[in-house]
């Protein structure tokens, strides 16, 4: 056993060692702490000239959270793209610099080394995702008094699309070059959330192939599915309201992006961690399977 | 070196039958046949492309045989357990360059699972062995190509490994470098390491191995020690004035043969080389005069090129040429 989980140990605190030596994580942070700072002070002026012109508190309400979930789509965007530049050179790059001939020297297994290295990815990129999250919803309540139903569900289900975008790069890093796995990962995700887009409509439309094609789009890449997860988490329960009454409000509020008629079920919960289970397993596989 | 005329064959370090490696279409190696004894520093010379590396990758694991088979250590090819037991530099890398020296070798410490007490010291050691120990803590990025390879070298030689494999450990490095690296393979040669030295420098490997083979095309077309490789040692002699009878006296030092081309130069082969000054003397005594002497074995260099079908450079080749049978692989 220890022969599995010493070695693993080992590339998971090279890993966090990585991450914490390269300057891009410390900009990250502090771009964040930037960022979060001018949204909380943009929404505070923008809650205090509402309310200096009359609006009652149920629009600013509701103004206030479709702002959060436009800056939280920004943000996972963001989040998407870090993860996706963390994870493509993850193997790759000690691929192209030989380091990975030294170390797979020693006794240590392909797959103890990918799965550490995914597990120092997942603590990095989820624990920057799920606090950067946390910070700014913490920054918005603080500037507007709004606060979401389920700020940390919110945060998580950023954080778990970061580490989505993380596995599936991490899966192209076996095979392709850093900048290619990158950049295809993040037009797929681009790609899921377009169809996301497209299914809303479909619902308002009622045009079954265009829900069909959202439907498809989150089973084989969970990014978007999970998204409606945080949208739902950021919603107040007035939209919540309008939505389980059904009719024609409701059709039309599907056709808004920034809304989600339903939080994730646990039946596509199960289906995500299938999905770990079989990109992780696809990328052993085909890590195992690489010429060096 | 160990003795090999042994009838009971000893554990060997390398063994492989008839291994094989196609990358698609591409044959990398064609069926490499050899053995290497415990202890001893072998030489694996060929050409660029010639499967050297490939070779290397097969016996560590580090990629799959198309065919055929082996053993290192004793144990199967890929072994994971035995990689315990083995050092290896790789030809071309760079170490992450936001890692220190120290925790390069720390990483590789862990990673060949030396027991945690005796890290700090091997670390150390292997630093200074290597001529680093005044940068143990410098980042790797701020390191020359030379200081990268002399890093590598010394995560190869981490933890007193029974099996070290070299691959070009001195591509990088000045002629004083290469010197330094010299005596740490004869060094660890010493402490009973089996090296095998993957290299294109053939004055390094005619300088520290003890049998070597040459690879080309895929294919193992030499190996032997190097006095088996490079054939008996010869004298040859220009000289005037000397009668026939004299020079068929010179018959009880070895076998003479006159040039055709030049009847001045005389070979006489085999020839212990401590008996050279007693030839001179026993051409001087019956009259003739000696115009030049020269060992007249054949430079690695030179039977590298007949092995590859390529001509000398006549510019380095200073010795006398004649055939030379190889000993065969295996």
């Amino acid at each position: 056993m220890s022969s599995i989980v010493m070695p693993l140990l080992v590339i998971f605190r090279l890993t966090l060692l990585d991450a914490f030596r390269r300057r891009i994580l410390w900009v990250l942070v502090v771009l964040t702490v930037v960022v979060v700072g001018l949204s909380g002070l943009g929404f505070e002026r923008l809650v205090s000239l509402a309310r200096a012109n009359g609006s009652s508190e149920t629009v600013i309400q509701l103004g206030v959270s479709q702002m959060l979930i436009v800056v939280a789509f920004m943000f996972s965007f963001i989040l998407a793209m870090t993860a996706a530049f963390i994870g493509a050179p993850a193997v790759s790059a000690d691929i192209d610099s030989g380091v990975l001939l030294a170390i797979l020297a020693r006794p240590i297994g392909r797959s103890t080394f990918l799965v550490g290295r995914w597990l120092g990815l997942v603590l990095v990129a989820g624990t920057y995702a799920l606090a950067s999250g946390l910070l700014e919803i913490g920054a918005m309540k603080l500037a507007s008094g709004y606060g979401p139903p389920d700020p940390l569900g919110a945060a998580g289900a950023i954080a778990l699309q970061a580490i989505i975008v993380l596995t599936l790069t991490l899966l192209f890093s076996t095979r392709l070059p850093s900048i290619a796995g990158g950049a295809i990962a993040v037009v797929l995700f681009g790609m899921c959330w377009i169809a996301g887009v497209l299914g809303g409509l479909g619902i308002y439309l009622k045009a079954d192939l265009m829900e069909q094609i959202a439907v498809v789009s989150r089973v084989l890449l969970p990014t978007d599915g999970i998204w409606r997860g945080a949208i739902f988490a950021l919603e107040p329960q007035v939209v919540i309201a309008v939505a389980s009454e059904g009719g024609r409000s409701s059709e039309q509020l599907a056709a808004n992006p920034f809304y989600a008629s339903a939080g994730l079920s646990l039946v596509y919960e199960a289906w995500v961690g299938a999905w770990f289970v079989i990109v992780l397993g696809l990328a052993v596989l085909s890590f195992r399977r690489r010429e060096l | 070196m160990p003795d090999q005329s042994s009838s009971a064959p000893s554990a060997a370090a390398i063994e492989t039958f008839e291994l094989s490696k196609r990358y698609g279409r591409t044959t990398a190696l064609a069926g490499l046949s050899m053995r290497v004894e415990p202890g001893e520093v072998f030489g694996f010379l060929g050409p660029n492309g010639a499967g050297k590396t490939t070779s290397v990758k097969l016996l560590l694991g580090l990629t799959a045989a198309t065919s055929g088979s082996g053993t290192v250590l004793g144990a199967p090819i890929g072994d994971r357990e035995t990689r315990r037991r083995i050092g290896y530099l790789p030809e071309l890398f760079r170490y992450q360059s936001w890692l220190r020296a120290r925790e390069v070798l720390r990483l590789h410490a862990e990673l060949a699972r030396l027991p945690a007490g005796r890290r700090g010291a091997e670390v150390d050691a292997t630093l200074e062995t290597v001529g680093l120990g005044d940068r143990a803590n410098d980042p790797v990025g701020t390191f020359s190509k030379g200081m990268q390879q002399r890093l590598g070298l010394g995560a190869a030689l981490l933890g007193s490994p029974e099996l070290v494999f070299l691959d070009e450990p001195t591509s990088a490095l000045d002629p004083l470098g290469r010197t330094e690296v010299r005596q740490i393979i004869r060094t660890a040669r010493d402490r009973g390491v089996t090296v095998f030295l993957n290299s294109h420098l053939l004055s390094e490997v005619e300088l520290v191995c003890d049998r070597v083979a040459v690879v080309n095309r895929g294919r193992v077309v030499a190996s032997g020690t190097l006095d088996e490789l490079l054939g008996e040692q010869a004298v040859v002699l220009r000289v005037s004035d000397l009668s026939a009878e004299a020079r068929t006296s010179l018959d009880r030092f070895g076998t003479v043969a006159t040039d055709p081309a030049d009847p001045e130069q005389i070979t006489i082969r085999p020839i212990d080389p401590t008996q050279i000054p007693d030839v001179v003397a026993s051409v001087v005594l019956a009259g003739g005069r000696v115009h030049a002497v020269a060992e007249g074995r054949e430079t690695l260099e030179e039977r590298f090129l007949e092995l590859l079908g390529a001509a000398p450079d006549p510019e380095g080749s200073a010795a006398a040429h004649r055939q030379i049978d190889g000993g065969q692989p295996r």
